[in-house]
């Protein structure tokens, strides 16, 4: 399977990241080789097999539904780019 | 008493137990080195005056006879895991300024068993790569030179700094991370012990996230005593991390050493590649022989499914590391670059905050989580991952106690080498180390002699589920019966600038 510029494009828009015209071309020949690469995968064969969704068999521990941390706003907020009364500051979203 | 670098962590240990040594004397001396040792580029934020605080409450400790199993040891920290206001990168531009709030597990369990932090150790961005040639500090050099040339040489990655600096004996033991081989296969490079335990032995809480059904916490050392040392304090449960597991640590120390007669050891035949080089085979030959020479019994297996771990591997990890990363939006934390609206801003702030490789692995990952082509990719690779893990459940139940194998496919190779426009030629560095993390299982991988170029070429060892005690056996079976190797000796500190 090949991927084209409209959708290496469409893939770029899907993980937010900004691309300059000139990196297209580029980008689709490097993700072309990655891809190539994995088709090696095509040729098995996974009848029947379980898809790995743990990567040791246990159970998902459970915990108390409880309040375990908290009154830390200050703390969460000290990384931000921009923050206001303890909020994160964003561009406005809404016209 | 000698140049207190050159001990070992074990010996350290002893000698500021029995108080012939202050923590401070030898805070004092890695401080020095790591001082002197910058060309090296190992470490990306030094932390001297915190090292010796940290000496000092060391010294009064052991002077009240309080001493931890760690304590007054220097130690670098690879700069994934999260050190409470201690700048902590990543590799990343994206992650520069990023001081966080709260301290990782694995690294509070080291300093409450008494250990001192020098600084944070580079890495490859978000530990991906394999010769720390992707971190946006710049590549870390390898102490490691081929005879009668200056060519600067990877330490391998992604823990390339805390390889770098184990071997040039800037640290006595360093922490790592292991996805696909970046404890394991930098190790092997650089000389040193790298052990990447079971999945769920370490807390993965508090270490930035890669892929996290891959990622683990695990040390490199320059001994597999040290190794086994460092582990203890490093591993055990967690409720803050679901997948860690609620196992009683052993003393892995008391493994180091012990008899290996009667083991079994698998030598499976599809880890001997096209095109590997003579010398990698012929190590291999070797590590077999000492085995045998122990009292380990030697099987030949199959482990069928082995060609297949690598490109599953790069589905499965992208994946996952597209969805970790998506956090990285300017918003909470990290480089924010401004557009015209939010979206513009996200999509601005991940192009300049991302490298080249991690922004290639985020949009392979998009791309193979994406409508239409979910089933023909992702699941398929995790299916792909039940038949690896399969193949090694069917040797471990056929009576195998551990596998043998060569650690990476070469030696260590110059900076700017691979890599470039082809980024399969360096994925293809953790063809041997890959299944273990798509498996979950435990392995170690230990110097084991040199190249024709007077590298350091490492064997790996695989073990079954939370056996990592009689790997650190096996290991120091091929640490004691291989041909001794001197790190190498200090040409760095004389280039280093004066800041």
């Amino acid at each position: 399977m090949s991927i084209d510029q409209a959708t290496v494009r469409r893939v770029a828009q899907l993980a937010r990241i900004s691309l300059a015209e000139g990196e297209v071309e580029h980008l689709r020949g490097e993700l072309n080789a990655i891809l190539s690469f994995v088709a090696e995968l095509d040729g098995v064969d996974v009848e029947g097999v379980e898809p790995m969704t743990s990567v040791l068999p246990m159970q998902l521990r459970r915990r108390p539904d409880a309040v375990t941390d908290g009154g830390i706003a200050p703390k969460i907020v000290a990384n931000a780019a921009a923050s206001e009364d303890h909020l994160f500051a964003v561009p406005k979203v809404i016209e | 008493m000698s140049d207190p670098t050159s001990l070992t962590l074990a010996e350290a240990r002893d000698a500021v137990r029995s108080k012939s040594l202050s923590s401070r004397e030898l805070t004092e001396a890695h401080v020095a080195a790591v001082a002197a040792a910058r060309p090296l580029n190992a470490f990306i934020t030094e932390t001297p005056e915190r090292a010796l605080a940290m000496a000092d409450a060391a010294d009064a400790r052991i002077a009240r006879g309080e001493a931890g199993p760690l304590e007054g040891l220097p130690l670098g920290i690879k700069d994934l895991y999260c050190t409470e206001g201690v700048r902590t990168t990543a590799g990343s531009r994206i992650l520069d300024s990023f001081v966080p709030g709260y301290e990782s597990t694995v690294s509070s369990q080291l300093w409450r068993d008494g250990a001192v932090m020098l600084g944070k150790l580079n890495l490859d961005e978000f530990a991906m790569g394999s010769s720390n040639e992707t971190s946006y500090h710049g590549p870390a050099v390898s102490p490691w030179r081929r005879p009668g040339s200056e060519t600067a040489l990877v330490p391998g990655g992604s823990s390339g700094g805390s390889a770098a600096a184990v071997a040039a004996r800037l640290c006595l033991g360093a922490t790592a991370t292991d996805t696909g081989g970046s404890i394991r296969q930098p190790a092997a490079f650089t000389g040193t012990v790298g052990i990447k335990p079971t999945y769920g032995r370490c807390s993965r809480w508090g270490v930035v996230a890669f892929a996290s059904s891959l990622d683990q916490a695990g040390p490199i050392t320059r001994t597999v005593r040290d190794a086994a040392i460092l582990l203890r304090s490093m591993a055990g449960h967690d409720p803050k991390d679901s997948t860690s597991v609620d196992l009683a640590v052993p003393d892995y120390e008391a493994e180091v050493g012990a008899s290996v007669a009667g083991k079994t050891i698998g030598i499976p035949r599809q880890y001997r590649i096209d095109g590997m080089p003579a010398e990698i085979d012929a190590l291999w030959a070797e590590g077999v022989a000492w085995l045998k020479a122990a009292g380990a019994r030697i099987v030949d297996i199959e482990l069928p499914h082995t060609r297949y771990a690598l490109p599953a591997y790069y589905i499965v990890a992208p994946a996952e590391a597209s969805s970790n990363l998506a956090r990285y939006d300017g918003v909470r934390y990290g480089l924010r670059v401004p557009g015209r609206d939010i979206a513009e801003m996200y999509g601005n702030t991940r192009a300049a905050g991302f490298g080249p490789e991690v922004r290639r692995r985020i949009m392979i990952g998009t791309y193979v989580l994406s409508a239409g082509y979910y089933d023909a990719y992702y699941l398929k690779a995790q299916k792909i991952r039940t038949l690896v893990r399969q193949d090694f459940e069917r040797a471990f139940a056929d009576g195998v106690d551990a596998i043998l194998t060569p650690a990476t496919p070469s030696a260590a190779f110059a900076i700017g080498e691979k890599g470039g426009d082809d980024p399969i030629a360096m994925y293809l560095n953790d063809a041997f180390t890959v299944t273990v993390n798509l498996a979950g299982l435990p392995g170690i991988a230990v110097p084991a002699g040199l190249s024709a170029d007077k590298l350091p070429l490492g064997l790996q060892l695989i073990g079954r589920p939370f056996d990592e005690g009689t790997l650190f056996s096996l290991a120091e079976v091929i640490e004691r019966s291989a041909p001794k190797t001197e790190l190498p000796s200090d040409w760095w500190s004389a280039t280093a600038p004066t800041r």
